[in-house]
């Protein structure tokens, strides 16, 4: 018999409709593959006692024929969330001890719906970075490893946990969230399929900012039903976000099958960056071939103002999260470390409650906002981003339906490898998927095939404003073509 | 352009981090790291350009301006560091 925890999460919920197994099952099923997952560090916070409570609700409901869309469902929550009692750190050290009195919207929508809280998720601090390196809670390490090595890899970021947990079997699904590429790229490290809806598609209410005009929630899950699934509770109008969409939700599950026949998939010819892998390219050019079997027309397009997206990018997220994280200041909650006056006190609060690569995004964009600086940096990069979306809006109204680029420019990479000298070379990692937060899009990441070394690669597709329903069709044939990716063996349990 | 380590220390204080004199040289460094990445911003003809302030087309919400919460002083004083009678407590700063 299949071990519960191999149950994609449309098959656990059918599961659990028809009595074949109870949610307290598959609860502990879930509690007991986290027990022996520590090494990977998927989750800082195990939440086993609520998750067993939540479970026998579910069964309870379950059994009065009362079941809700995600009833008894267990997920991993990223540790960006606010949830009501259960410490909620944002991966820093500055909120080690925060208890939030009330539940962020996106969670409290899952809750609603019936789903099961097995614990909070490992992240860069406060989601800045591109490996789950930045942790004040230590580095995530995935489950993939190369082939014939035991080098520890890492899953991603900043969603690292969220990817690690649900590649490794250790959630059905996890919540994440996406400022530059944070959903994307850690579930194309992962093999695992993560979407970042469009912007205002899901309430950014309780979850700790990062650069609010970029930040957005979505799932992470091991299948593309499964994430329309998942979206479809998490999304939703909330007068509590000003920029949430007063928008219904769409029927993502149903979209998932509608193939893309008569549709026209875009291909970015600024996407092909120099000094690409001929490995990205191959896998670019497959996934563009799936597509067209399956009935869609392929066409190059162009996105001229591409390369500019990266550095507008590190102008506009520092400012934000400059101005954003001046609220952990040692008074209303958090970390307070005593200095000789007040600023003094500030100042020695947030030296210890921040880690390095929190510090320089909050000392750039403190620079880039400072007068004399304000209009060369900041107002000539929301420019740039004006032209990027610019970009996009021509290629769709040139009846362009979708945009297929690779996700990331290489495979996941082995922990401290990266930018330990220079920032910009993590900062790279985002280059394809960093111009569709810049234009509000919605992209999603889906596995495509593995590389030479064993490694997970995954294809990006890019979508209109609020048409995720095509990128869920559009990813389910990419899914259906290139197999699920062959889960890692277990190495850890 | 370019920080010298003057200026890091400026940055340091506006953003309230206090940064050791062991820190300032490897901070600059990184910073002069990521001025120089978007350094290539300049060559882009922005003439005319409008900046981007809503990412998304939409008229920002409104609600009606009346109380719709309250009463809350435990909650919200429940995670400071220091408190008295659901006040916040902060080192003394007038003499």
């Amino acid at each position: 018999m299949t071990s519960l925890n191999e149950l994609t999460l449309a098959q656990a919920r059918d599961g659990l409709k028809a009595k074949d197994f109870s949610a307290a099952d598959l609860t502990r099923a879930y509690l007991a593959a986290m027990e022996k997952a520590k090494v990977l560090n998927a989750y800082i916070l195990e939440t086993p006692e609520r998750a067993l409570d939540m479970a026998a609700v579910a069964d309870a409901k379950i059994a009065a024929g009362e079941a809700r869309p995600l009833e008894g469902i267990p997920l991993g929550i990223k540790d960006l969330f606010c949830t009501h009692g259960v410490t909620t750190t944002a991966g820093s050290k500055i909120l080690e001890t925060f208890q939030p009195h009330y539940e962020s919207a996106v969670t409290h929508n899952l809750w609603r719906d019936g789903a099961v809280m097995l614990g909070k998720l490992n992240l860069d601090e406060f989601a800045m970075g591109s490996s789950n390196e930045t942790s004040a809670y230590g580095d995530v390490i995935s489950p993939w490893r190369r082939s014939g090595s035991d080098t520890k890899l890492v899953p991603g970021g900043s969603s690292g946990g969220s990817a690690a947990a649900v590649a490794a079997h250790l959630c059905l699904g996890a919540t994440a969230t996406d400022t530059g590429g944070s959903i994307r790229q850690p579930a194309a490290f992962t093999g695992t399929v993560g979407i970042k809806p469009t912007y205002g598609r899901c309430s950014r209410w309780g979850i700790a900012a990062y650069a609010s005009s970029l930040d957005q929630a979505g799932p992470i899950a091991r299948t593309v039903q499964d994430c329309a699934i998942l979206l479809g509770s998490m999304a939703g109008a909330d007068a509590r976000d000003t920029t949430c969409a007063d928008l219904p939700v769409p029927d993502f599950e149903a979209a998932v099958v509608r193939g893309v026949k008569g549709l026209t998939i875009g291909i970015p010819k600024e996407y092909r960056v120099a000094g690409m892998s001929a490995e990205i390219q191959a896998l670019w050019d497959q996934g563009a071939a799936m597509l067209k079997d399956a009935g869609a027309t392929i066409r190059e397009i162009s996105l001229p103002h591409t390369a500019y997206a990266l550095p507008a990018y590190y102008i506009v997220a520092p400012a934000e999260a400059s101005s954003n994280l001046a609220r952990y200041d040692g008074v209303r909650y958090g970390l307070r470390v005593p200095g000789k006056d007040i600023a003094g006190m500030y100042e020695n609060t947030r030296a210890a409650g921040f880690g390095r690569e929190v510090k320089r995004r909050i000392m750039i964009g403190t620079y880039v906002l400072s007068a004399g600086y304000y209009d060369a940096y900041y107002v000539r990069a929301q420019k740039i981003r004006t032209l990027i979306k610019r970009d996009f809006e021509e290629a769709y109204a040139s009846g362009i339906d979708a945009i297929l680029t690779p996700a990331t420019p290489s495979a996941a990479f082995g922990i401290g490898e990266k930018g330990s000298g220079d920032p910009v070379e993590m900062y790279l990692q985002d280059v394809f998927t960093i111009t569709v937060n810049m234009a509000g899009l919605p992209g999603i990441s889906v596995p495509a095939g593995l590389d030479s070394q064993g490694l997970p690669l995954g294809l990006q597709l890019i979508g209109r404003p609020f048409d995720e329903e095509t990128l869920f069709a559009a990813a389910q044939v990419i899914e259906n073509a290139a197999g699920r990716t062959k889960l890692p063996p277990a190495w850890w349990a | 352009m370019s920080v010298d380590a003057t200026t890091v220390r400026r940055i340091a204080h506006l953003a309230r981090i206090a940064v050791s004199d062991d820190e300032v040289a490897p901070l600059q460094g990184e910073l002069n790291a990521i001025l120089a990445f978007v350094e290539q911003l300049g060559a882009v003809d922005v003439t005319g350009v409008e900046p981007m302030t809503s990412v998304t087309p939409m008229a920002m919400k409104k609600r009606v301006d009346v109380v719709t919460d309250g009463g809350h002083a435990r909650d919200i004083v429940f995670n400071a560091p220091e408190t008295e009678d659901h006040y916040f407590l902060v080192p003394k700063v007038v003499e």
